[in-house]
């Protein structure tokens, strides 16, 4: 009854807006939340197709469990990046944390 | 052991010994001069040897010992040179070994040997005081190189070996008479000798090409004794003159003999050599080398009398020749009556003689030409090794006068004092000479011997022989104005002789130098007695045979004779040429010995006042050395140095180098200035690397460091190349 | 319209409203529960798609651990970032506009795919299963224990990780 682009098309803007998040927030923290919205997009295409396309293959829901562990990796590695930069430099403003430059 | 062998070998010793005392026994002064003169008695025993050999073969002229090389390989053929042994060039070899072989031995007492170096004497001057010549050795190398010299140019059999001999003694003659180089008269004499001799040289290699174009060779034998070649040339005309390819090539030879036996007008150089030690004087200016050029007339007698029979009227270059012989004869004679100076006197003397012999030639007189050149040789040779004693002897009494005087005044010692009585007084002047006969007996005898032979003394002299020859030819063959002025010659040479022998021998000594002369060593003497033997008994194989009826054969006119293609017929006997040349002979030594016996010392020669201006005239040398000072040497000098120095070397030539050099330089910078500073180094350069400085600058911005733009910069392009990929080419 | 659909029309609005304010809110204690908001309306979604165990997965490690952990995060820097000034950097219109292509790329891209208009397919048989089957399939040799394994190890590497990166710097005074 649901049409299968319904959940791809939300799964679509989901990851868009996460975009838009990492990309133009100052904050090092508001961008991980980003990244966050970026990797629950992709978890529910995932899932959306293994139901609509292969239900009977546990893949796709095998698939989701494991990028659920990276992304809490991710997040938890990510944060603790944040706090030794913040207690190095005294700031997780993204665009002060620039040595990487010319 | 043929004579060809020996022949080849004869001029070799020398020249080791040239090339060991150079490089090796140059310091030794016993082992140079035991070498030179050792050397050249074995170079004489092999002349000696084939000399022998040369005599006993009978027909010598028809088959002469002859032996040549291939040379210069030239196309098919090849350039042969080789040596040849005919009649002429055996009598040459003979008195030439015996000269050297006496004057080599003489320059070992010549120059001291024995006596300690005295340290005031310095290279390049002559020793002051009788100490040993600081430049022994290289003395002796020297005459030994000359003597490889000449007797390289008697053996050889054709033009060009000839022509080296001569160019080398050439060389030694330069080296020798500038041998005391610290003397600037010396320097001065050995170029003037130099470049003379180089005048007649240049003349004698034009003739030289000339014949070897026409007959395509220059050998001897293909030449001289060959009657077609002699003809053809005789015939051809070369276009100069009206002579015929023969008279001008004889004409061109002839001028090298001009140079080189100091004929007028290139006599100049001879008397100036007489700035060379005595030795040299004897051996290169009276023996050998003026003889060279004579012999080289003799030699090419053929040649310069080709298209002329015995009788007929002389041809055009033989009237040239015979001209300049008895003009030289007669100007070098009165020459040599107003020189005070012993050894230039027998230096006009020899210019003289040799003008005697050239004549000799002109006029066709072959036999009496070359038997006056053998006489010659000897008494001249005689005449000046005796000279040298009597310097010696003068110098050894200047010393001993000198001393005794700084002895006598001791309170006038000191440099000035010593130097007073030393310094004026010349040693070969004549005129402070005078009663030598005493102190010097053995010079005297022997000079008086050669003084004798050159005035042509009767019958005992062998100056004699030869001289009453070629008047003998001249007179039996028409030539009377060759005859008149010969015999004139002879006259002033009997003359002057006496004039000589007396001031130097005969009366009282003049100065205190002549009052403590001593008799030269036994080197010395010794030279000069074997060389008066021959001056009287070389005079006696050439006895004219109708003076004897008959009896006893001329053997030198055969010998010598035999050179020739036709063996040349005798002079016929005649009363008046024989009285003549008694007559002159003898009047001149009696007038000699009456005008000059009672000079008295520090007198004006008797011959002055009488003579009036001509005598400063003959005593100036008719002004020969100043003409040709302003007339060539000022000009060349003005060349040299304006013309090809200031104005052609440093004006036109480094001009344009110059010139050249600046329109580098401004082509440089310019290049440098316009183009490589603004376009290579600005635009190209500069320019490229501000442009990636700029590109750099602009593109570093991109590198913010900012994750988020890197982030935002990658999705833009992925995004652009994937919607390029999948969309527009798919 | 079913009610499946209205259910799925209001979570999806939910989930995206909040997730739009995730983004915009310059506070971010504001900002992060917006964020479990949000995480909250994916899990209704996963129950929409059947997925009742990821559901429950989503709500106690999303919301229960990394959400908290952010939370904790901006709290420890809280310091210096102050709620006000701009919370945008310079070049927000780039990175919306970036978003915006994403999201039409995304759309061009599902629009290829063969399945996409399907409506809800069959039953899914066994469903009362599939939770076993999920776990089965994470430890057998022959599915998917390779990756489970991994995922433990990451987990692992990520821990000491995150321990050894966020000590503190300088410990020698406060050693003891």
């Amino acid at each position: 009854m649901i049409p299968l682009s319904w959940f791809l098309i939300l799964a679509a803007a989901l990851f868009s807006i996460g975009l838009y998040g990492v990309l133009a927030r100052r904050n090092a923290v508001a961008i991980l939340m980003g990244i966050e919205l970026m990797l629950n997009a992709v978890n529910l295409n995932l899932v959306a197709f293994w139901r609509y396309v292969a239900p009977g293959s546990i893949a796709g829901q095998a698939f989701a469990v494991m990028v659920f562990a990276v992304a809490a990796s991710e997040a938890a590695v990510g944060l603790a990046l944040i706090l030794s930069i913040y207690r190095q430099r005294s700031t997780v403003a993204a665009e002060e944390i620039n040595l990487l430059k010319w | 052991m043929t004579p060809e062998l020996l022949t080849w070998l004869i001029p070799l010793p020398p020249i080791l010994a040239f090339a060991v005392i150079v490089l090796l026994t140059h310091r030794s002064n016993r082992l140079s001069h035991t070498l030179a003169v050792g050397a050249m008695f074995v170079s004489w025993g092999l002349a000696m040897t084939v000399f022998w050999a040369a005599i006993t073969t009978p027909e010598l002229g028809q088959r002469p010992f002859a032996s040549s090389i291939d040379w210069l390989p030239s196309g098919v053929e090849a350039l042969r040179i080789g040596i040849l042994i005919d009649p002429l060039s055996a009598i040459t070899l003979f008195f030439v070994a015996w000269t050297c072989l006496a004057i080599f031995v003489y320059s070992i007492g010549y120059h001291n040997y024995g006596k300690p170096r005295d340290p005031a004497d310095r290279a390049g001057l002559p020793p002051h005081k009788g100490g040993i010549e600081p430049m022994y050795a290289r003395f002796f190398a020297f005459i030994s190189l000359f003597a490889f010299g000449m007797l390289t140019l008697v053996i050889s059999d054709n033009l060009l070996l000839l022509f080296v001999g001569w160019e080398i003694m050439g060389l030694c003659s330069y080296l020798l008479i500038g041998f005391w180089y610290g003397k600037d008269s010396a320097k001065k004499a050995m170029v003037k000798a130099f470049i003379t001799t180089r005048v007649g040289d240049v003349f004698m290699l034009l003739g030289i090409a000339y014949l070897y174009s026409a007959t395509g060779t220059l050998n001897y034998r293909e030449i001289l004794f060959n009657e077609e070649v002699l003809h053809s040339l005789a015939e051809a005309p070369s276009g100069v003159l009206g002579m015929s390819a023969a008279g001008l090539i004889g004409l061109l030879l002839f001028l090298g003999t001009v140079g080189k036996s100091a004929q007028w007008p290139l006599h100049v150089w001879l008397p100036d050599a007489m700035e060379g030690p005595t030795p040299v004087s004897a051996m290169i200016h009276a023996a050998t080398m003026v003889s060279a050029g004579v012999y080289f007339a003799v030699r090419f007698f053929p040649l310069l009398t080709a298209g002329w029979a015995e009788g007929e009227p002389l041809t055009v270059t033989m009237r040239v020749v015979a001209f300049i012989g008895a003009f030289t004869a007669l100007f070098a004679a009165t020459i040599a009556l107003a020189q005070r100076d012993i050894k230039r006197v027998l230096a006009y003397s020899t210019i003289s003689q040799l003008g005697y012999m050239v004549a000799a030639v002109g006029i066709g007189a072959y036999v009496a030409a070359a038997f006056h050149l053998v006489t010659h040789a000897f008494f001249k040779a005689l005449l000046f090794l005796g000279s040298g004693s009597v310097i010696h002897g003068m110098e050894h009494g200047l010393a001993a006068s000198s001393t005794n005087a700084a002895q006598a005044m001791p309170g006038q010692e000191g440099p000035a004092g010593v130097h007073k009585a030393h310094a004026h007084v010349d040693a070969q002047d004549m005129f402070n000479m005078g009663g030598l006969r005493r102190k010097m007996p053995r010079t005297f005898v022997t000079f008086v011997i050669g003084g004798f032979a050159l005035a042509g003394f009767p019958l005992l002299t062998a100056g004699f022989w030869s001289k009453d020859e070629i008047l003998a030819d001249a007179f039996t063959n028409g030539h009377l104005a060759v005859f008149l002025t010969l015999a004139a010659a002879a006259l002033l040479t009997a003359f002057y002789t006496m004039r000589q022998i007396t001031l130097t021998f005969l009366g009282e000594p003049r100065t205190e130098a002549a009052r403590h002369a001593h008799e030269s060593t036994a080197t010395m003497t010794v030279p000069l007695l074997v060389l008066a033997v021959f001056s009287v008994a070389a005079g006696w194989v050439g006895i004219p045979e109708s003076w004897t009826g008959g009896r006893v054969p001329n053997w030198f006119h055969s010998f010598v004779g035999g050179t020739l293609l036709e063996h040349p017929p005798a002079a016929p006997f005649h009363w008046a040429p024989l009285l003549t040349s008694v007559g002159v002979s003898l009047g001149g030594l009696l007038l000699g010995w009456l005008v000059y016996r009672r000079v008295a010392a520090g007198a004006p020669d008797p011959a002055r006042k009488p003579l009036g201006f001509v005598y400063t005239v003959l005593e100036r040398k008719y002004g020969f050395d100043e003409f040709y000072d302003w007339a060539f040497v000022r000009p060349a000098y003005w060349f040299a140095e304006t013309f090809s120095y200031l104005w052609i070397d440093r004006g036109v030539i480094d001009g344009i180098l110059h010139a050249v050099a600046r329109t580098a330089l401004r082509l440089g910078s310019i290049f440098r200035n316009y183009f490589d500073k603004p376009v290579v180094n600005g635009l190209m350069g500069d320019g490229t690397a501000s442009v990636v400085k700029w590109a750099g600058r602009q593109l570093r911005a991109v590198q913010t460091g900012r994750v988020q733009q890197y982030l935002i910069a990658g999705l833009i392009v992925t995004g652009i190349l994937l919607s390029y990929v999948l969309v527009v080419r798919p | 319209m079913t009610a499946l659909q209205i259910v799925f029309l209001i979570a999806a609005a939910f989930t995206l409203l909040s997730a739009l304010l995730v983004v915009t809110r310059p506070n971010l204690v504001h900002a992060s529960l917006w964020l479990i908001a949000s995480l909250a309306g994916v899990a209704v979604l996963f129950v929409l798609l059947e997925a009742g165990f990821l559901a429950a997965v989503q709500v106690v490690i999303y919301i229960g651990a990394i959400a908290i952990l952010i939370i904790f995060a901006v709290m420890l820097t809280r310091r210096v970032m102050s709620d006000s000034g701009p919370q945008v950097n310079r070049n927000w219109w780039g990175a919306a506009l970036s978003a915006l292509l994403i999201f039409g790329g995304l759309l061009g891209l599902f629009s290829q795919v063969p399945a996409v208009g399907s409506a809800f397919p069959a039953a899914i048989a066994n469903a009362d299963g599939l939770l076993e089957d999920l776990g089965r399939s994470l430890v057998d040799v022959n599915r998917y224990v390779l990756p489970f394994e991994v995922a433990s190890v990451l987990l692992l590497a990520a821990m000491i990780g995150a321990i050894v990166i966020a000590r503190p710097a300088a410990r020698e005074e406060g050693e003891e």
